[in-house]
């Protein structure tokens, strides 16, 4: 197979002159859906025979607390992908998933924190999804701090790579630990839902949402990702003739 | 037998090394000179595998010591800023379990080592409160108890008096005449023949 | 001229061990303060609430390893610092040793000198906070397999951020979320043991993480090492 593509990837000035090519076509169909899903959850869909209409915190919530594993996975992925290869673009996406994911747990963490105050009663339940959200976002401050508290960029880099990918294993262990601890000692969660499965007025808007947030994510990293290549690469050459072409 | 093939090194910003290439034979003594800051150390480091290289490769026996990095440091002694010593325990037990670590060392081999470098056996003080010079002659006293073909030392001779100085230039020769080979980072004279000697300045 | 026969990696763990041992002989007041931690955070639970022995009992499991967890993280502080800072370890690297096994060796020995003491005190720690005596073979066992683990999972700690100033927090901030599995299960376990109630099924996991660790983590921690070495 055809490896130059790969390479030529994780050339800087390729690699930031595609991100900013692409960068529109994640941006715009991240807004629409967005829009669409959150009219969608608001408006269109029914209220739950349940939980009447305070589930609809579902639509940020969910969504939310799926990109913020995800992140941190895709985070792994490319930090392994830059130790194992040396290619630095790698490191440097790496570096911008923590700040986005880091957000995504506070935003799932909130969110589960506001819905569980009309369901449970309190603003905070050891329920284990929310228990394992607030270690994941202990993870992710624990990457940004060993990133922030190394001065070499390069040292930095392959320490938090190392640091991610450790993490990385050890996310399905807490995860599990942390299901069997709440087991142990609770109700399962009221995050469930009353009924198996959702009508698909419920479901699109959901769905929706979950795209456009991904779509979002990516587009955020790319933003991020391209300044990030830039302030690593302030002294190379192709900097000043990529800043006469935009 | 050693080789360097252009060498790209980056410190954080700076452009350490730039395409560096250079041979170095049996029983020949590399010198590396240069400025403070000239990326004397950083070489030296690279040339180990402590520092990865952006470019380049280093070559021992004709092979690429990244691709058996272990091959490479079972022949190579390694001397650094740091000099290694457990402050707590006195020269020989330093030596018995750092040497020691890598090659079966008899008592004597340890005795005789202290002795070439100079190093009173019968002194029983712990590291720590040896002076910098003495606790570099016991660091040197490894270097030839490990028996490695390849000597890659920083700054050697540093904290050493006259005396100590001419026990490494003898102790040098001594083994570029077995065939060894050295590269030394020293800003001192190396009293060294001219055909085994080469000097290499960096800036 | 060619290098002379290499010693095997079995022989050169071995003197490892035995140097780290020797030292720490020659500083055994530095090796106690962790235990001595573990004491006195256990002591600041009764402290802290009804020191009622019945009451104390249900809160045990829970003082017990966190203690227990605070004081492995102070601990960590004696595995690799010096070693990094005198050179020693920049030696192992360049060896042509496995660096793995090399720092599995120091920590093996870190724990014999830290987790294991801590185990075998945590007896007076336990009865003190109410656990029955027929209990304590089962206290000591789960504080057996988790103080292991928590060896192994703080080496790698230890190696990212070597050398780092105010490293301490930062040690902990990263040990910590990965320590959870190990408290969740090990706690449950001495929760068990103190109800007299069987405690295999914790343990087991318990037993897995610790073999987990101690197979993944020495490799994690080289390559730790040889990054905080550049």
């Amino acid at each position: 197979m055809n490896w130059v593509w790969f390479h030529k990837l994780g050339s800087p000035p390729h690699f930031y002159r595609l991100a900013g090519k692409m960068l529109p076509w994640f941006a715009w169909p991240a807004l629409l859906l967005c829009v669409g899903g959150t009219y969608g959850g608001l408006v269109l869909a029914p209220a739950d025979y349940q939980q009447g209409d305070g589930f609809r915190i579902l639509y940020v919530h969910a969504p939310a607390a799926w990109l913020s594993v995800m992140v941190y996975s895709a985070m792994a992925v490319y930090a392994a992908v830059g130790l194992i290869w040396r290619i630095n673009v790698a490191h440097a996406l790496a570096a911008s998933c923590a700040a986005i994911g880091a957000s995504f747990t506070v935003v799932a963490l909130v969110t589960g924190s506001l819905w569980g105050r009309p369901m449970w009663g309190t603003y905070w339940e050891w329920d284990p999804r929310l228990t394992s959200e607030l270690v994941l976002l202990f993870l992710y401050l624990g990457y940004m701090g060993l990133r922030s508290a190394i001065d070499d960029t390069a040292r930095a880099d392959r320490a938090s790579a190392v640091l991610a990918i450790v993490g990385a294993v050890n996310v399905p262990i807490i995860h599990y630990s942390v299901t069997w601890w709440n087991s142990l000692h609770q109700a399962p969660s009221v995050m469930k839902f009353g009924k198996p499965t959702m009508p698909a007025s419920m479901l699109i808007p959901l769905l929706m949402m979950l795209l456009g947030f991904t779509l979002y994510f990516v587009a955020i990293m790319l933003v991020r990702a391209r300044g990030e290549v830039l302030r690593r690469e302030r002294n190379a050459h192709w900097i000043a003739a990529a800043a006469e072409e935009t | 037998m050693f080789s360097a093939i252009k060498l790209q090194l980056w410190r954080g910003d700076q452009h350490v090394l730039r395409g560096l290439c250079f041979t170095v034979a049996a029983g020949r003594c590399l010198q590396l000179t240069g400025v403070n800051g000239s990326g004397k150390s950083s070489l030296l480091r690279a040339l180990c595998g402590l520092l990865p290289l952006e470019a380049g490769a280093v070559v021992w026996r004709g092979a690429d010591t990244a691709a058996d990095r272990h091959a490479f440091h079972a022949e190579l002694a390694w001397l650094g800023h740091g000099t290694a010593l457990k402050g707590d325990l006195t020269a020989a037990e330093n030596l018995r379990y750092s040497a020691g670590l890598r090659r079966t060392l008899s008592g004597a081999e340890i005795d005789g080592a202290l002795a070439t470098v100079g190093f009173a056996n019968a002194d029983q003080r712990l590291a720590r409160q040896m002076s910098a010079g003495q606790q570099r002659r016991v660091a040197l006293a490894r270097v030839l108890l490990l028996e490695c073909p390849l000597w890659l030392l920083d700054e050697p001779t540093a904290n050493l008096d006259s005396r100590g100085q001419e026990m490494f230039n003898q102790m040098l020769d001594a083994h570029l005449q077995r065939g060894g080979l050295a590269i030394v980072a020293t800003h001192q004279a190396l009293a060294l023949p001219a055909q085994r000697l080469q000097e290499l300045e960096l800036s | 001229m060619s290098a002379p026969e290499p010693v095997s990696a079995l022989k050169a763990g071995s003197m490892l061990v035995r140097r780290d041992l020797r030292l720490a002989l020659r500083r055994p007041g530095e090796w106690l303060q962790p235990l001595v931690f573990f004491l006195v955070v256990t002591t600041l639970f009764p402290l802290a609430t009804n020191p009622e022995l019945s009451r104390l009992r249900d809160m045990a499991p829970a003082a017990l390893w966190v203690a227990a967890l605070l004081s492995s993280l102070l601990a960590l502080e004696l595995l690799f610092r010096e070693d990094g800072q005198d050179g020693t370890l920049e030696q192992l690297a360049v060896s042509g040793l496995p660096l793995a096994w090399l720092l599995l060796a120091k920590t093996c020995v870190h724990w014999l000198l830290t987790g294991l003491p801590l185990v075998l005190v945590a007896p007076l720690a336990a009865t003190a906070l109410g656990a029955p005596y027929a209990s304590i073979p089962g206290v000591l066992a789960a504080l057996l397999l988790g103080s292991v683990a928590l060896s192994l999972i703080g080496a790698v700690g230890a190696g990212l951020t070597l050398g780092l100033r105010r490293g301490g927090v930062l040690l902990a901030l990263l040990v910590l979320p990965l320590a959870v599995p190990v408290l969740i299960f090990g706690a449950r376990a001495t929760a068990l043991a103190i109800a007299l109630e069987p405690m295999a099924a914790p343990m087991y996991l318990l037993a897995a993480i610790a073999v987990l660790s101690a197979t993944l983590a020495p490799l994690a921690a080289a390559a730790a090492v040889r990054i905080s070495l550049e």
